[in-house]
């Protein structure tokens, strides 16, 4: 397992570098001038032009710029926005709800995702089996916006069941947005667990099982469901991504004041140092998230580790 | 994931001709979107390819005929009865309609608008009633079928180019070339398309369908690669493969004719569902404020500009809404019925 991780951290630095240098490359070095863009349709004047141009070295060299930008993240510096504001301040501030946010949703996810999909593979076939099936599908296929718009409409104002926006009311407040954040992933998870789980219930080892008499529950629950699991952790963590794209679209719609909504008001604000900024710090904590999940993958099946 | 063989039980699997490649790995067919992210491990592990499918060699050089036994044959013949394929074909050929020749479907102006009769409900008249600034929505929604399906055709299509040449390149060549595009792959990959996108296109001043759906393509072409990669992996070895070369077929002849034909489905399952993962892509980047700006007819846009009055005034949402998710849904349909059809695995 030491070997694994070791590996594991080495493999990610080259990644690392390469998805920052990236962003770096299609934000400063694209032809058109970076700062007139950032500031969107904002007339701004020529001293704060030449103030920004110093602030991000666009008058250097693109490696001395791609070497002090990368100097500047690992102090913590992601910028400031337009209005002076610091953005790993922002960050800070804003942490918790999302934390929240993502939890509630995460454990949606894993609650109700794997009930689905665990019960549409042991009933194969049958009418919940079609359920699963046809609904999870129908959740793939609304973005999240429609979504998040349409339990608004439907549970917080026709039904008027929970709040529909803001964090005045607690935990009930989070209900709504931690759902439809939930969706999308929810449906694939049911509908992987589903798939892989039919597939390991006919393998030969689940036949070795029921014939030693082991009974129903524990064949599933021991023997299947965690080779089943598999997949599901795989997904989970490359989904990761996408959740915060997610977030950014529920944190929005229902008004929480969290990262995802501070990236939203500063998009619609057109403050382009903002978005920047905290969407560079959403993916390098998703690059550190997925070697988490690797790890995890190997506990869950050693012979991984063993390549 | 690649220790998840198929079970299939004898005898049905009599049409496979794999010879010294591992068993197929019937997860990453099955489940395209996710058993890439599974695939990934496995390619570490040195995973085993992604299937292997029986087909008519002699396809190209002697078709005499008579009935067709070919993978694409099969899968036809299953496809044909298969009523949910019609319907999404169909859904899919409607809105394809509406994209290209809108002035079929109204006679409306979707820029012809007066503001006193900003969000007046739907009536007989004008069945999807009125957005803000007074403009015809039924007119609007008809319109921004262009936006969608063009930028979902453009993504898949431009990713999945990309993804081809250089998937079957890394996969049958190996080595060193193989290396780098595998690394290059593991940076791209490192970047969410969503949070990918808004950054690039937030310092993208003019922001049109070709810019938009280019960046989209820029950043989501690593599963397709990966995909055909690994269907190249599992063909390069095989028999027909090795007599080709034996004939002294030249490598390019050898991947086209031979290797390309056997192992693109699994691409062309993952690019139609992608068409409606792009789909979706470009309406929420609308609908955030950084894909298209008006006066651009977008579903995603059109949501956006409502989104204050859409509590009081739902019909704003209703309709854009439920376009969006009747297109995704008929590329996701499809694909996934012609990943039953394709896969033999499955029959």
């Amino acid at each position: 397992m030491g070997r694994y991780i070791a590996r594991r951290l080495f493999q990610l630095i080259p990644v690392f570098f390469g998805a920052t240098f990236l962003i770096f490359a299609m934000v400063y070095a694209i032809p058109g001038d970076p700062i007139q863009a950032l500031a969107g349709d904002r007339q701004i004047s020529p001293s704060t032009v030449q103030a920004l141009r110093e602030k991000y070295n666009l008058n250097d060299p693109l490696p001395i710029q791609y070497a002090k930008y990368m100097g500047n993240l690992f102090q913590g510096d992601l910028g400031e926005s337009l209005r002076g504001r610091d953005v790993t301040e922002i960050i800070r501030q804003k942490f918790p709800v999302s934390l929240r946010l993502a939890l509630l949703a995460f454990a949606f996810e894993a609650i109700i995702g794997m009930a689905a999909g665990l019960l549409a593979a042991i009933f194969h076939r049958s009418f919940l089996d079609m359920l699963v099936l046809v609904s999870t599908t129908a959740v793939i296929s609304i973005p999240v916006f429609v979504l998040g718009f349409m339990t608004q409409l439907i549970l917080g104002v026709e039904l008027d069941l929970l709040p529909i926006a803001g964090i005045q009311d607690g935990w009930r407040s989070y209900i709504l947005p931690a759902s439809v954040l939930a969706a999308v992933s929810l449906a694939y998870i049911a509908r992987l667990l589903r798939t892989s789980l039919i597939e390991n219930l006919r393998a030969d080892y689940v036949r070795t099982a029921r014939a030693k008499g082991l009974p129903q529950g524990r064949v599933i629950g021991r023997h299947a469901l965690r080779n089943s699991l598999i997949p599901v952790v795989t997904y989970l963590a490359v989904d990761l991504g996408g959740l915060m794209g997610g977030a950014i679209v529920t944190e929005g719609i229902f008004n929480l004041p969290g990262i995802g909504n501070e990236i939203f008001r500063a998009v619609q604000n057109q403050d382009g140092n903002i978005v920047v900024g905290i969407v560079t710090a959403l993916i390098i904590i998703f690059l550190l998230m997925s070697l988490i999940a690797d790890l995890l993958y190997a506990w869950l099946d050693p012979r991984i580790r063993y390549d | 994931m690649t220790d998840r063989h198929s079970n299939n039980p004898p005898g049905e699997d009599n049409t496979n001709t794999h010879t010294n490649t591992p068993d197929a790995n019937p997860g990453s067919i099955l489940h395209p979107l996710p058993a890439d992210s599974a695939g990934l491990p496995s390619e570490r592990t040195g995973g085993p390819p992604v299937r292997s499918v029986p087909w008519d060699n002699t396809a190209g050089t002697t078709t005499s005929g008579g009935r067709q036994a070919g993978l694409w044959g099969d899968a036809w013949r299953q496809l044909r009865r298969s009523p949910v394929f019609w319907i999404a074909t169909s859904i899919i050929f409607l809105f394809g309609l509406m994209a290209i020749v809108p002035g079929l479907f109204t006679d409306a102006d979707p820029h012809f608008c007066s503001l006193e009769r900003s969000v007046e409900s739907p009536s007989r008249e004008h069945p999807f009633g009125y957005d803000i600034q007074g403009c015809d929505y039924y007119a609007r929604v008809i319109y921004g079928a262009r936006v969608s399906m063009t930028a979902g055709v453009l993504v898949a299509t431009v990713a999945s180019l990309f993804a081809t040449i250089f998937g079957a390149l890394a996969g049958y060549y190996s080595g060193l070339l193989d290396t780098i595009i595998a690394r290059l792959t593991d940076v791209w990959f490192g970047i969410p398309t969503v949070l990918g996108a808004i950054v690039v296109l937030s310092t993208v001043g003019n922001r049109g369908i070709l810019e938009v759906s280019l960046v989209l393509a820029a950043l989501g072409w690593t599963t397709m690669l990966r995909l055909m990669r690994s269907a190249v992996l599992a063909e390069k070895n095989a028999d027909y493969v090795r007599a080709a070369q034996a004939l002294g077929a030249p490598h390019r002849r050898v991947i086209v004719r031979h290797i390309l034909p056997n192992s693109i489905s699994p691409l062309i399952v993952y690019a139609t569902i992608f068409v409606g993962i792009s789909i979706t892509t470009e309406a929420t980047l609308s609908f955030l404020g950084v894909g298209l700006q008006l006066p651009s007819i977008s579903w995603g846009l059109m949501i956006s500009t409502a989104q204050n009055r859409i509590l009081q005034r739902p019909h704003l949402l209703i309709y854009p809404g439920i376009c969006l998710s009747l297109v995704v849904l008929s590329f996701i349909m499809l694909g996934d019925i012609l990943r039953d059809a394709l896969d033999p695995k499955l029959r």
